[in-house]
């Protein structure tokens, strides 16, 4: 009988990812296709990014994939001058929590952002995009 | 219920890079605790070992270390929650004490941080984090801080010389503290002189000065019931508190970046337990990893009201002669921050002034003291306050 292949397409995400197999590895093809996607329980409602698989305060598994869409705010940023194993060729960039409102998202900053234009509260916009070493990911931008 | 009480406190010299083997390192910190309570190994019913296990090849270091200790054939298990595992130790022989199933526990806290390189230990920290999710970023530990500090600075206008300053007071204290790793004075003209390395970016706008540094070290304290206490002959400082809580990993999760919510969890469980508010501290340890850590621990433990904080360390209020002193013995900015260690050192700190035998760095007369302990950026917090009689 032939091995069951693992899906492993969450090895994809981010210049090194630390996991493979998870069960929302359709938001690796989304964001292939330039969609940042959260997921959002059908039972309450409630909006999950990063996305579950799982709703615990519904105790569901049936979950939907929504767009993360227009801007948020932004709540706070650090631009790294020292990076951990993996990371070196990539410096310096800059990590930042978006606030949406329903949800939030982390991330990095677009490189061609200079860290002098963020401040905390700034309108910004979670985008799409590859990393130096052609991984995926994405990225904030100036509302 | 009964009391439960600290009757032994030990650390080993906290430093850069130790050279033996974790089972060698723990035996410092044992050898301290026993050599405080008088008493023997047979004396003791449990042990609970604390550390974080990915810095070590020794799977399951329990045994290893109950071993060696000669602590056989009492039962041994592991704690962690990264930076607090100690406190949760404490925690943890409380209730083993409270319940009744042992007389006493000993609690042993350990890590060797040196045998890993700084990027890799950076790399190992950061997986302290969300690994799926946040770890793709190239996250590390200053960073997680650093966005807190930038937050605060946005929302309160807490200045860079304000996270100075509380370096500046570690400094002071580390200086007088022969198991801290940092022993030299530091100058406020340090962080802008742009030629010294207090004032190096490491992730903006923490520098080097903000950040405490990698060690190796071990600590243990010893727990035990009243009765048990009086029948070894120990006068025990008492746990009138113990508080702890937990939040959403992914920064993502977190309603704010300009405080820690496990950290005002906790204290208010460790606050209603104990029947105390945060005016009645007379000396508190906090978890100072980055200066601006500290400045939080001031806000979330009610020393300050939010916000206000940075008038705390401009005042000169958590220096030894202050209304609240706080990290007198050079916290994590001077002792190093060997992960598993560090709750109990920060536990032995607080007894020894509690007994009086502080030395140096005593307060003048405390009758009540904290313990705030940190695990990850936020993700366990862990609030513990101790008295006497």
């Amino acid at each position: 009988m032939a091995k069951k292949e693992l899906d492993t397409r969450f090895s994809r995400f981010g210049t090194v990812s630390f996991a493979a197999v998870t069960q929302v590895n359709d938001f690796i093809d989304h964001l292939d296709q330039g969609k940042l996607m959260g997921t959002r329980c059908k039972d309450c409602g409630r909006h999950y990014f990063p996305p579950r698989a799982h709703c615990a305060a519904s105790l569901s598994g049936d979950m939907e994939w929504f767009e993360v869409k227009g801007s948020g705010k932004l709540m706070g940023f650090s631009t790294l001058k020292y990076a951990p194993t993996g990371f070196k060729d990539d410096l310096p960039y800059t990590i930042a929590t978006v606030d949406y409102g329903d949800y939030r998202v982390f991330g990095r900053i677009d490189p061609g952002l200079a860290p002098e234009e963020l401040s905390v509260g700034m309108a910004m916009k979670a985008v799409a995009d590859k990393t130096r070493n052609g991984q995926l990911t994405y990225v904030f931008r100036k509302a | 219920m009964g009391r439960v009480g600290i009757i032994g406190v030990g650390q080993s010299a906290f430093v850069r890079s130790y050279p033996g083997s974790i089972r060698e390192l723990v035996f410092e910190g044992f050898q301290e605790a026993m050599s405080d309570a008088k008493i023997t190994a047979a004396d003791m019913d449990a042990t609970v070992v604390c550390s974080a296990p990915e810095y070590d090849k020794q799977r399951s270091p329990a045994g290893v270390i109950a071993e060696y200790l000669g602590l056989n054939p009492q039962p041994t298990f592991y704690a962690e929650t990264l930076c607090s595992s100690s406190s949760t130790g404490l925690k943890l022989a409380y209730s083993l004490v409270q319940s009744g199933l042992h007389d006493s526990v000993m609690v042993l806290g350990f890590q060797i941080m040196s045998q890993l390189s700084s990027e890799e230990s950076q790399e190992r920290m950061g997986r302290g984090a969300d690994i799926q999710w946040e770890s793709p970023f190239g996250t590390m530990m200053p960073a997680y801080y650093a966005m807190h500090a930038q937050a605060h600075m946005a929302a309160y206008g807490t200045t860079l010389e304000d996270l100075a300053l509380i370096r500046v007071k570690a400094a002071t204290y580390g200086q007088l503290n022969e198991k801290a790793v940092y022993r030299k004075p530091v100058a406020l003209e340090q962080f802008t002189d742009s030629e010294n390395i207090f004032s190096q970016p490491v992730a903006t706008p923490l520098r080097t000065g903000d950040c405490c540094a990698n060690a190796d070290g071990s600590s243990c304290i010893i727990v035990a019931s009243e009765e048990k206490a009086k029948a070894l002959g120990c006068d025990p400082v008492w746990i009138l508190g113990l508080g702890a809580a937990s939040a959403p990993v992914n920064m993502a999760g977190r309603e704010r970046l300009t405080g820690l919510n496990v950290a005002e969890k906790a204290a208010e469980q460790a606050y209603r337990m104990a029947g105390i508010t945060a005016k009645d501290v007379d000396v508190a340890e906090v978890h100072d990893c980055f200066t601006i850590a500290e400045l939080m621990a001031y806000e979330n433990l009610g020393f300050a009201a939010p916000g206000e904080g940075r008038d705390l360390i401009r005042s000169k209020e958590t220096y030894k002669e202050g209304s609240i002193p706080v990290n007198v013995d050079g916290g994590l900015l001077s002792k190093g921050h060997p992960i598993g260690a560090t709750g109990g050192s920060q536990i032995r700190t607080i007894v020894l002034q509690l007994r009086g035998e502080a030395g140096d760095i005593q307060v003048k007369d405390p009758t009540i003291g904290l313990v705030h302990n940190i695990g990850g950026v936020g993700l366990y917090g862990n609030v513990t306050i101790l008295g006497r009689d």
